[in-house]
């Protein structure tokens, strides 16, 4: 079964699929799909295993994946292509018993107005036993207009017994403000692992606010975010790690800082179960001066080695 | 050639530690040694560049370097191993050894790179440099980015330094087939008796000078017989403290 509706967006929006979500023009997405322009929908496909239908009550889509689909990939990518726009979507995926699949979830902000323009993702995921997700995201800002770029996800996540949720998420410039907040409920045997990188240069703003819960008996969460802050921007780092069970939790934040850049990190660890193993890692500072030497030792200027070690940090 | 004349350098403080160094190291494979403290370390950063000298010149092949950076005497030629490998996040073993050599390099070459410090290319390429490796590991992938850049002068401080006996076997067979080569010399500051003795000259470094210098043939039996006993109380008829 599938259920298949012209593809129509403009061409920013094409440009910004490219960058986010792996677009590719002449082939499309491989897989069921749903791109979000505007807040309206510009394309939609679902395939055999994965259905992508309207939300009846309120903006949005559900997403649901049948119990043991295996491999498949499914995108739903949002842009926002001008100013005056203030996108409030809700999305739910449902993931079947035993599924293993990649969701692909890109946004894209563009501005060359003065008016602010907002994508507001609001994620629930709900993974059945054994199922297994790998979630990647990147969000980008471009245009020059004066007007804020914003992109504010929020992401609520329920975990199955012995099921696995990776979110890998990306956010490089010009993004003028974010807050990313995600929360984890997670079952037993269940496993999140989070690997986020951001990169804030000019005034940007970014905050990140992680809230797990390890409520079953051999969860585990390892939540792992490096970040970057140039300019005279700033970023937030909160994170609340509980652990009520026999369980293991971790998490580190990395930052590098440059010119005036700011870097808050508030990590919290509230244990509550004499075999909760939590652990948490903080390192801010600049970049090591024997670390620049080392490149500049094997011929690159300074400015190029800062680049390259920024660049492999943030991979 | 490198030429060191009259080198001397200073920590911020006003301690000398290099205090007024000539040698011409004109031999493909030169190794600096001397007791712990005496300068060696300060002497290859003086080298490389890392450290500039408060007073005297450094030059080679004719150019004076020594006012050059770090940048640019690694392109002029000059290449340097830290005796304490630089950790990295995010950075590979792959791409600090294709920084070095200045091109995308392919499997075959990036295998032949870590065979010559011992390492197996399909288990450490893609690893990140980072705290994740063992000290052994790092220092081998340290020596393999200088391997890498193929340079008129390599200097290595303290290959040995946290290397298994096997992967130093094999290190010191690298150093010889480099110094067999067509081009490349070598300056290593090694404290290694196997090192020591593939040498062509040795230069030993103590209290920030040149105590003695010359063929590995007349250098080597000093340092194993009169200038181990001088600095041994056993054999000057003392005993332990």
């Amino acid at each position: 079964m599938s259920n298949i509706m012209d593809v129509n967006f403009n061409g920013t929006t094409a440009e910004m699929l490219k960058i986010i979500s792996d677009y590719d023009e002449v082939t499309g997405f491989n897989g069921a799909y749903n791109i979000r322009e505007d807040s309206k929908c510009a394309g939609r496909k679902s395939s055999e295993n994965i259905t992508i239908e309207s939300k009846d009550d309120k903006p949005g889509i559900n997403i649901r994946v049948k119990p043991f689909t295996v491999g498949e990939t499914v995108y739903i990518p949002a842009c926002v292509t001008h100013s005056d726009v203030d996108d409030l979507v809700y999305n739910d995926f449902y993931i079947g018993e035993g599924a293993d699949v990649v969701i692909v979830a890109g946004c894209g902000v563009h501005n060359d107005g003065e008016e602010q323009a907002r994508h507001n993702g609001i994620h629930r995921f709900f993974l059945e036993k054994g199922s297994k997700v790998l979630y990647k995201e990147k969000h980008i800002g471009t245009g020059k207009g004066t007007g804020l770029k914003k992109i504010d996800p929020v992401t609520d996540c329920v975990l199955g017994e012995d099921s696995y949720l990776e979110m890998d998420t990306v956010q490089l410039r010009g993004v003028d403000s974010t807050t990313r907040s995600t929360s984890a409920v997670l079952g037993k045997g269940a496993k999140i692992v989070v690997r986020e990188r951001i990169m804030t240069d000019g005034d940007e703003q970014a905050t990140t606010k992680f809230h797990v819960e390890l409520n079953g008996e051999d969860s585990g969460a390892d939540l792992v975010s490096r970040s970057v802050a140039r300019g005279n921007s700033h970023q937030a780092f909160y994170s609340v790690v509980e652990g009520n069970n026999r369980c293991t939790g971790h998490s580190a934040c990395d930052a590098i800082l440059a010119d005036n850049g700011k870097v808050d990190a508030q990590p919290a660890l509230n244990a509550a179960n004499v075999d909760a193993q939590l652990i948490h890692e903080a390192a801010i500072g600049k970049i090591a001066g024997e670390q620049i030497l080392k490149l500049c030792s094997l011929g690159l200027t300074r400015e190029e080695a800062e680049e390259k070690i920024i660049e492999g940090f943030l991979k | 050639m490198l030429e060191l004349r009259d080198v001397k350098w200073q920590l911020p403080s006003g301690e000398p530690i290099i205090k007024g160094i000539s040698c011409k190291l004109d031999s493909r494979l030169t190794v600096i040694t001397g007791p712990n403290g005496g300068g060696k370390t300060s002497l290859a950063k003086l080298i490389a560049g890392v450290e500039k000298p408060t007073s005297g010149k450094i030059i080679l092949d004719g150019t004076d370097i020594t006012d050059m950076d770090i940048t640019g005497r690694a392109k002029l030629g000059v290449a340097y191993a830290f005796q304490q490998p630089v950790r990295f996040k995010g950075l590979t073993v792959r791409d600090l050894l294709e920084l070095a050599a200045g091109n995308k390099l392919g499997h075959d070459e990036l295998c032949a790179l870590l065979g010559k410090v011992g390492l197996c290319a399909e288990e450490y390429i893609d690893r990140e440099m980072s705290g994740t490796l063992s000290g052994g590991e790092a220092k081998r992938i340290e020596i393999a980015t200088v391997l890498a850049r193929n340079a008129k002068l390599s200097v290595f401080d303290e290959p040995e330094a946290g290397i298994d006996l096997w992967s130093f076997a094999r290190l010191v067979e690298t150093f010889e087939e480099i110094r067999n080569g067509i081009t490349g010399s070598l300056v290593i500051i090694s404290h290694q008796e196997r090192i020591l003795s593939i040498a062509d000259e040795i230069v030993v470094v103590a209290d920030g000078a040149v105590r003695t210098a010359g063929p590995r043939e007349e250098i080597l039996p000093k340092l194993l017989g009169g200038e181990y006993a001088c600095r041994c109380p056993q054999r000057n008829g003392g005993g332990c403290q």
